[in-house]
């Protein structure tokens, strides 16, 4: 009798909760897979079923295959700087803890993190200014030549590389002195013993037994990456100076597929490819995690 | 020089590279507040100054005056903070009842809601904006709030919470005494979980305050913009100068600055909480 009453006390309180989540995430979701084999202009009534042609002309589509390849070149290059650069900038704070300016350094470091994206990639818009912008001016001041970076194809890639690393550090920092504050201490004082120096404890020993942050680190900084919108909207938009080049990233030529050229099946068909890379690298994730649980 | 003062000169010289590195990190924000305090003419000399040669506060006179910057940092409040009232309260009902009322439905329809916490937003972003479209609420406040009513982690981390530190002697005690649920709930529950509630709470708030995808969709008409896709707009919307635009951002991005240093305990606690979940 009391289960029975406990029972629909626990229904009715979840009730709403389940039902926002089934109408704001599950049904979205499920329909982003079922458009992702329809042919829908947005316009016309009829949604023809074209089963998987969506994908396949997918990977014949130049501007598609220019989004997935820059998209996977920020995301992989974001990763790539973040995860040693937060790594050893958390030891270094790491070992400063002791130091009254820990708690300034931690917040200094976070802070590109939690600022608005749309004000930071202004800030960088204007440093990378081809004409106007201090970069290039340091360049020439230094001798060199100035450099076209928002507009080149290659330079522009390496600017959201840059702009999205230099948000991610400080989530990467956060997350390794957590790390390092929970790793054995008696461990480092055997060490110390022994004689290792500061550097050999951080590569013999840091290092290997950071291993599951890093790859969580690595995975959550690759999914991130693969969702970059923002900072290419951003450093291409127009502007007094110059208007950049627009970086094509996947979640813009999607966008654009849906809202621009009316082709909500075939932008489906793209976010389905998306999911499919998250849940790629979550498994992997999942996978090593395990592998390392068994032995 | 004895161990200790090669420590110690260590020390500061490490503290002191620390510093560099935290002044590199933040120069761009600084320069960006700087340029807002340049005239349009400064901005545009070469080679670019970095701090202005006379400073002017009429940026920031002219955009408060001539744009609807106030109304679009109206807008993203708005968002935020219903966004945030409603996280917390579907995350704690939630999580609590996950946490201690062991029914084997209600478990599997939370795994099969966990798992869609992997999926990035933007994936589902699209059909979502029809059905927004579908209620007629584009270009509002609700129509925006659609797509932030929930937080996957947010119920987690309530749960982990009140698994750790919610003992059941406590609910059967109260309920010995003859309390009812829902009052358990509010105030035997409620007051326990005052901080990692706070923790979500201010998570949930900065990530409806950042988001930038779903506005920019949802979002077409001028005096219904968040401030992040209004600032994203400037230009296309008014011709302006970019020291114009650089204090319309300082504007915004001061303020949030400071509100995450004064609650960065709260912030950490939520962030290295999903970084756990593991």
């Amino acid at each position: 009798m009391l289960r029975r009453k406990r029972f629909w006390f626990a229904i009715i309180a979840i009730l709403p909760t389940f039902a926002i989540f089934g109408w704001v995430r599950m049904f979205p979701i499920i329909e982003t897979l079922r458009l992702s084999m329809f042919q829908w202009n947005l316009l016309s009534k009829n949604k023809p079923f074209v089963g998987f042609d969506n994908f396949i002309e997918l990977f014949g589509d130049d501007q598609f295959l220019d989004a997935l390849t820059n998209t996977a070149v920020i995301a992989f290059g974001a990763m790539a700087v973040t995860i040693p650069a937060s790594m050893v900038l958390a030891a270094v704070i790491y070992h400063r803890t002791k130091s009254r300016f820990a708690g300034f350094y931690e917040t200094a470091v976070f802070i590109p993190h939690v600022v608005s994206l749309v004000p930071a990639a202004m800030a960088w818009k204007w440093i990378f200014d081809a004409k106007l912008g201090p970069l290039n001016a340091a360049i020439v001041a230094m001798g060199g030549t100035a450099q076209p970076w928002l507009f080149d194809p290659v330079l522009s890639v390496v600017c959201i590389i840059f702009l999205v690393s230099w948000q991610t550090l400080g989530y990467g920092v956060l997350i390794y002195l957590v790390g390092f504050r929970n790793l054995p201490k008696s461990v480092y004082e055997a060490a110390q013993l022994d004689g290792a120096s500061g550097l050999q404890s951080f590569i013999y020993m840091s290092v290997p037994l950071l291993k599951p942050i890093t790859l969580y680190v690595s995975v959550v900084t690759l999914i991130s990456g693969f969702n970059v919108y923002t900072q290419a909207y951003v450093l291409a938009s127009d502007t007094q100076g110059a208007p950049g080049r627009q970086v094509r990233v996947l979640v813009l030529d999607m966008l654009e597929n849906s809202f621009q050229n009316f082709r909500v099946g075939y932008a489906a068909a793209e976010a389905v490819i998306l999911l499919s890379i998250v849940l790629l690298l979550t498994a992997i994730q999942f996978g090593l995690l395990r592998q390392k649980g068994d032995r | 020089m004895s161990a200790k003062a090669r420590t110690r000169r260590n020390n500061a010289l490490i503290d002191i590279l620390l510093f560099l590195i935290c002044f590199v990190l933040l120069t761009p924000l600084i320069l960006l507040v700087a340029n807002g305090f340049k005239t349009p003419a400064e901005m545009l000399v070469w080679p670019p100054t970095l701090f202005p040669k006379d400073p002017t506060l009429e940026n920031f006179q002219k955009v408060f005056t001539e744009t609807p910057l106030l109304r679009w940092i109206f807008n993203s409040l708005m968002f935020a903070l219903l966004s945030t009232i409603a996280i917390v309260a579907t995350s704690a009902l939630a999580g609590y009842i996950i946490g201690k009322f062991p029914f084997r439905t209600i478990n599997i329809i939370f795994v099969l809601f966990l798992t869609t916490a992997i999926i990035p937003f933007e994936v589902y972003m699209i059909p979502l904006y029809f059905q927004v479209k579908a209620l007629g609420a584009l270009n509002s406040i609700g129509g925006l709030l659609i797509g932030y009513l929930v937080m996957s982690f947010g119920i987690f981390l309530i749960r982990q919470n009140v698994i750790a530190s919610i003992p059941d002697e406590l609910l059967e005690a109260a309920r010995i005494d003859g309390a009812g649920e829902f009052w358990i709930f509010w105030r035997v529950v409620l007051p326990l979980l005052k901080g990692p509630l706070a923790a979500l709470a201010v998570l949930a708030f900065f990530q409806a305050w950042t988001t930038f995808a779903w506005p920019i969709i949802v979002l077409t008409r001028k005096t219904s913009f968040t401030i992040e896709v209004g600032l994203a707009n400037f230009q296309s919307a008014y011709t302006v100068e970019l020291s114009l635009l650089s204090a319309a951002s300082a504007a915004v991005m001061v303020p949030s600055v400071l509100a995450f240093v004064l609650l960065r305990r709260h912030f950490v606690e939520g962030i290295t909480a999903s970084g756990m979940k593991e």
